[in-house]
């Protein structure tokens, strides 16, 4: 009855990792995929209002943003604390939305699916987005999203 | 002849997987997984310049004035009340909307009401002329707007769910591409949004 005695100087099994770089691997290329780096560096602050009847925004690929509010706290000193919009990286007037417009629109595959996506803090004075509106709407740029987060 | 064939040395890969742990590491640190989200509106298409600009006669029982003012003070007017009512809740405007858009009652100075052939519905008597004009007002907080375009889009919403069970046994997201434009022409969004206008106070 040797059949409880343990071996003496039985090695463990080495478990075989050569395919784990691959696993990683794959893990690796699923975050590169689904990463979006953050194109633009704020330089407006905002909190967006809060809503109940929000939507995704779908293609992300499609959508360009414009965000509407008092300049960041660190820039403060030289701009104002008046709202401000900013397109890309820089401030802007609202009748340069037309030309960002077009510029978004140049390599998207299909132009009619462009959304414009407005970032707008929640004290901003609607003259500031019914100027943006109103060049929008002269820029054919009509889907339109007022973003948000969801109140519970 | 030929040399001996020569094994190849394997080349060490342990420190791949370390690597690719490091890659991995990065892009988990860097990605931003929060989804965007908003209120999707559509704005109505420009109007031709070569236009005289045509006047749309909209019957005055078939529009719903929703005015905010620079206060952000919500006002709802329509051919049964005056202007003078006074300023409503936010939360009132919901039900305030659904009935007008629903004119259950048939009642005169609601939204005219006519018969309707929709495709999977049939004869219907639908409300589908009524106008809801969202004006503000320069100053208005863009919170106080937004609040509102939530709300009218939420009573539309009510509204075709309330459709959508009663034909189809299934809420409206639910439905499919064609009962769900069956249901988009019982109750079309009419949101108009004028250009802003000044009154009630300054700015």
């Amino acid at each position: 009855m040797a059949g409880f005695k343990r071996k003496e100087g039985r090695e463990m099994v080495e478990m075989n990792t050569s395919s784990l770089p691959d696993l990683i691997f794959t893990i690796l290329f699923f975050f590169m995929m689904v990463t979006t780096m953050r194109e633009v560096t704020l330089k407006v602050k905002f909190v967006v209002p809060q809503g109940t009847e929000l939507e995704k925004l779908e293609k992300k690929s499609a959508v360009s943003f414009i965000y509407v509010g008092p300049p960041t706290d660190q820039l403060r000193a030289q701009m104002g604390s008046g709202t401000r919009i900013q397109l890309n990286d820089r401030y802007a007037e609202p009748r340069e939305v037309m030309d960002f417009v077009a510029a978004e629109r140049q390599g998207m595959v299909n132009e009619a699916e462009q959304v414009i996506s407005i970032k707008a803090d929640q004290n901003t004075q609607m003259g500031y987005i019914t100027d943006i509106k109103e060049v929008l709407r002269k820029s054919w740029a009509l889907r339109l999203n007022y973003s948000a987060s969801r109140r519970n | 002849m030929a040399k001996k064939k020569k094994k190849m040395p394997g080349l060490n890969t342990s420190s791949t997987a370390d690597i690719s742990f490091m890659l991995l590491i990065f892009f988990l640190v860097t990605t931003s997984m929060d989804t965007d989200m908003g209120l999707a509106r559509r704005l109505p298409q420009p109007p031709d310049p070569d236009q005289e600009d045509a006047q749309v006669d909209i019957k005055s029982r078939n529009i719903l004035y929703v005015r905010l003012n620079a206060a952000g003070q919500l006002n709802v007017k329509d051919e049964v009340t005056s202007a003078s009512e006074g300023y409503i809740e936010f939360g009132a405007l919901r039900q305030r909307a659904k009935e007008f858009i629903k004119n259950e009652q048939n009642f005169s100075k609601w939204p005219e009401k006519h018969v309707k052939v929709i495709n999977l519905l049939g004869r219907c008597y639908v409300t589908d002329k009524h106008v809801i004009s969202v004006q503000t007002d320069r100053g208005t907080p863009y919170n106080a707007y937004f609040q509102v375009q939530n709300e009218l889009v939420a009573a539309y919403t009510e509204l075709r769910n309330e459709i959508s069970k009663e034909k189809f046994g299934r809420e409206y997201q639910y439905l499919s591409d064609e009962q769900k434009a069956a249901i988009r022409e019982y109750y079309p969004q009419n949101i108009s949004e004028a250009e802003p206008k000044k009154y009630g106070g300054t700015q």
